[in-house]
């Protein structure tokens, strides 16, 4: 495949722009979002969680989940590892780690109401919204189902009603939004026996963590999750051990969800706006390619034709020519001819009339008749 | 072939067409399955792994191999590339039939297909990209439809329409690489959103990108494989023109997707350079993303390479082979294997039987359709009324 200059340079551009892609478009941007100005949150302190799983039991009676199928009240629920699931949208997690003393730690999941949430960036259909209350709620009228939100929540907490063939919804924790709109506390933060759960401001929750943690350094890592991770989220945590040992990730980065795919986002415009003026260049080039290509062809056709032309032409003129000279010729001879014999015929005519002034009467000769050897 | 025979007014009753059947019944009563008891019913999916075979396979490797149609409309119509015209047809055809397979598949694996026009008349929530995914298959979709038509107009004899639609092929043909351009790369950038879920072998800020250039290769490697099989199959309905162009073609294709797979291999390397990512390499991870690299990146580069220097038309034809499958590795490696990559073995995702066997009910959907459209209109030939050249 014969490459030209201008192809090759044509698909370098294009090869070029397409790298241009997957930059983050917050790069050029001073700014910086915070959140909903005094939106609350709950702190989850870790250290003062006993495990009685009174969350739980209050969160599946506040927002009318299924019964379970082991009792609240029963413990030995916390001998394996639990997730949210599609009937519950909080769990308490038993752990035992060696740094804590080999302790009962025990830490309550839940969504996190991240301030920039994943789930409402990854929905296409934009059934997420994150509340000026600090809730992130789920519109299961407009959802199709695609569970793009799963894969994008970090923390791993939207559920999916798998088993439902004709109306599945995405269930997860809703901070207990339409009870915030009546002025109550969330069920789990209201039904906490131990004060683990500190419902406010998440500036002023901020606050008391950072105090809590100043006042018993021995008591308390110095570290509030939540604060931000993955561009900060409602829901705060501390507690005595690495959370890295307790179930919670420490490497999401601080990046907030939308800025991951702002980037490529951002990109579409510019393609859209480049790639057909692009592409009718290359056209243009490639039909002009063509076109010159043509005409050249066409040229030298016609100059070849020219050419044999103009030779066929002096051919015929030499021919002529020949002709011409070969016709003059002969004329010359067979007139030089003629006038030889007129002449012989005379002398022969006078030689006659003298002999037949002598003898007698002359005889016609048959070979001087004039001949035509060629014509 | 005995199973075009079938078409054609022989038995129906071929072994082609007996598994055929089989793997149609068995899909249908999966379908009913499906739509009855939900998808826990027929799939392994769960709240860890909401996506699974259906999304890997049937949306991100049918996307991929999709890309023939895209390809070859470009090299012909706008790179000037005439002597791959002969393919173009059969490019648009696998396209439009991938496409409409990979919507199609979707209704299958969304939770409440009916609502799948939402996100553009009810509300739009455009800053996912799976918005921008959705809204450029939709009108891709809807452009190789155009595009294709042109060959049941001519099947059925409407010529005004069909000259209409041959007048609109370079806006159709520029059309479809913008739609292309944005959601195969999107289809990448999908996986953004999830770097702590993604291992970070296949993770990159490049996805996209990546995404672009291997469905290029896909979609060269797509027409020399689907080539081969229709020389195979469909022989006797080639005319002169493809038959003589085929050649053309297959060594075109291959040499240029040599080069993409080269510079494909590169930008890989330059990911793994800018995240600082070559220690995971000596990990079990890292000898898997070593095979994909070499296995089916470098390899069908150097065969690739080797059969165009040497004019090896059957080494080319195999080589495609391997490139199509380094495109499913690619993207099963990105959306199942590598993906959730933290989470315990327990928690891993598997597909059920009925995951995998209504995967195969589509494909067979469309190597039906395929065999239908080919053995009935212009596809493979000219035909004898527009021999004007497009």
């Amino acid at each position: 495949m014969a490459i030209s200059r201008r192809k090759f340079l044509g698909w370098m551009g294009a090869a070029g722009l397409g790298a241009t892609v997957g930059k983050s478009a917050h790069a050029a941007s001073n700014k910086h979002f915070e959140g909903y100005p005094d939106s609350p949150g709950v702190l989850h302190d870790i250290v003062r969680c006993v495990g009685c799983r009174s969350c739980e039991a209050a969160c599946n009676s506040v927002n009318q989940l299924p019964p379970p199928e082991q009792s609240f009240k029963d413990l030995t629920v916390l001998d394996r590892k639990r997730r949210t699931d599609a009937k519950t949208y909080t769990v308490v997690n038993r752990f035992e780690t060696e740094s804590g003393g080999n302790a009962p730690i025990f830490v309550k999941n839940q969504c996190n109401h991240c301030l920039e949430p994943a789930c409402a960036s990854a929905c296409f259909v934009h059934a997420f919204t994150k509340t000026k209350e600090g809730a992130v709620i789920y519109d299961e009228s407009v959802c199709v189902g695609c569970r793009y939100c799963m894969i994008a929540c970090p923390f791993e907490i939207p559920t999916y009603e798998y088993d439902k063939a004709l109306t599945p919804r995405v269930m997860k924790c809703t901070l207990c939004h339409p009870r915030l709109l009546e002025g109550k506390l969330p069920g789990c933060v209201e039904v906490c026996p131990t004060e683990a759960l500190t419902f406010g401001r998440r500036e002023d929750l901020l606050n008391i963590a950072r105090e809590r943690i100043r006042r018993q350094p021995d008591r308390y890592i110095d570290q509030i999750y939540g604060e931000n991770e993955m561009g900060g989220t409602s829901w705060l945590y501390i507690a005595g051990t690495p959370f890295r040992e307790l179930g919670k990730r420490e490497d999401l980065g601080l990046t907030p969800a939308p800025a991951l795919t702002a980037g490529a986002l951002g990109a579409v415009p510019i393609v859209v706006g480049l790639w057909p003026v692009l592409l009718t260049g290359i056209y243009a080039v490639s039909q002009r390619k063509d076109k010159i290509a043509r005409e050249e062809q066409s040229e030298a056709i016609a100059d070849a034709v020219a050419a044999s032309k103009e030779d066929a032409a002096a051919e015929l003129k030499k021919v002529l020519a020949m002709k011409e000279k070969e016709k003059e010729t002969a004329i010359n001879m067979a007139v030089k001819k003629a006038l030889e014999e007129a002449a012989k015929a005379q002398e022969e005519e006078a030689a006659k009339a003298q002999e037949e002034e002598a003898a007698e009467p002359p005889q016609d000769d048959p070979e001087s008749k004039p001949t035509e050897e060629d014509s | 072939m005995s199973d075009t025979k079938a078409t054609t007014g022989g038995s129906l009753f071929t072994p082609f067409n007996m598994v055929a059947g089989l793997i149609l019944l068995v899909g249908g009563a999966i379908t009913v399955l499906r739509f009855t008891g939900g998808l826990g019913a027929v799939t392994n999916l769960s709240d860890y792994n909401p996506w699974g075979l259906w999304i890997g396979f049937d949306l991100l490797v049918g996307v991929a191999l999709a890309a023939g149609g895209y390809v070859t409309s470009a090299a012909c119509y706008i790179f000037g590339l005439k002597r791959f015209h002969s393919a173009v047809r059969p490019a648009i055809l696998t396209g439009f039939l991938g496409y409409a397979l990979v919507v199609f598949a979707l209704h299958y694996d969304v939770g409440r297909p009916w609502r799948l026009p939402y996100p553009f008349i009810v509300q739009p929530g455009t800053t996912s990209v799976l918005f921008e995914v959705g809204a450029c298959v939709a009108l891709y979709l809807t452009v190789l439809f155009v595009e294709y038509s042109t060959a049941p107009l001519e099947w059925l004899g409407f010529k005004r329409a069909r000259n209409l639609v041959v007048k609109l092929t370079l806006v159709l043909t520029i059309f479809g690489v913008v739609l292309s351009t944005l959601h195969q790369s999107s289809l990448g950038a999908l996986y953004l959103i999830a770097p702590s879920k993604l291992h970070p072998l296949w993770y990159s800020s490049y996805l996209p990108v990546y995404f672009f250039i291997s469905s290029i290769i896909a979609g060269m490697s797509m027409v020399i494989f689907e080539g081969t099989m229709s020389h195979k199959y469909f022989h006797d309905k080639m005319d002169e023109a493809h038959l003589k162009e085929a050649d053309g073609v297959v060594l075109g294709f291959g040499k240029a997707a040599a080069f993409l797979l080269f510079g494909y291999f590169v930008i890989k390397l330059v990911g793994l350079a800018v995240d600082n990512n070559w220690h995971h390499l000596a990990t079990g991870w890292g000898l898997w993303f070593l095979v994909e690299m070499l296995g089916f990146v470098l390899l069908p580069c150097y065969l690739y390479a080797v059969g165009t220097r040497d004019k090896n038309i059957k080494m080319i034809r195999r080589t495609s082979l391997i490139a199509v499958l380094g495109i499913v590795l690619n993207r099963l490696n990105i959306s199942l294997v590598a993906f959730n990559y933290h989470l315990p073995s327990s928690e891993r995702y598997f597909p059920h039987w009925m995951e995998i066997a209504i995967s195969l009910f589509i494909v067979t959907i469309g190597v039906l359709v395929f065999r239908f459209v080919v053995t009935r209109m212009p596809i493979l030939y000219e035909h004898p009324d527009y021999k004007d050249a497009h």
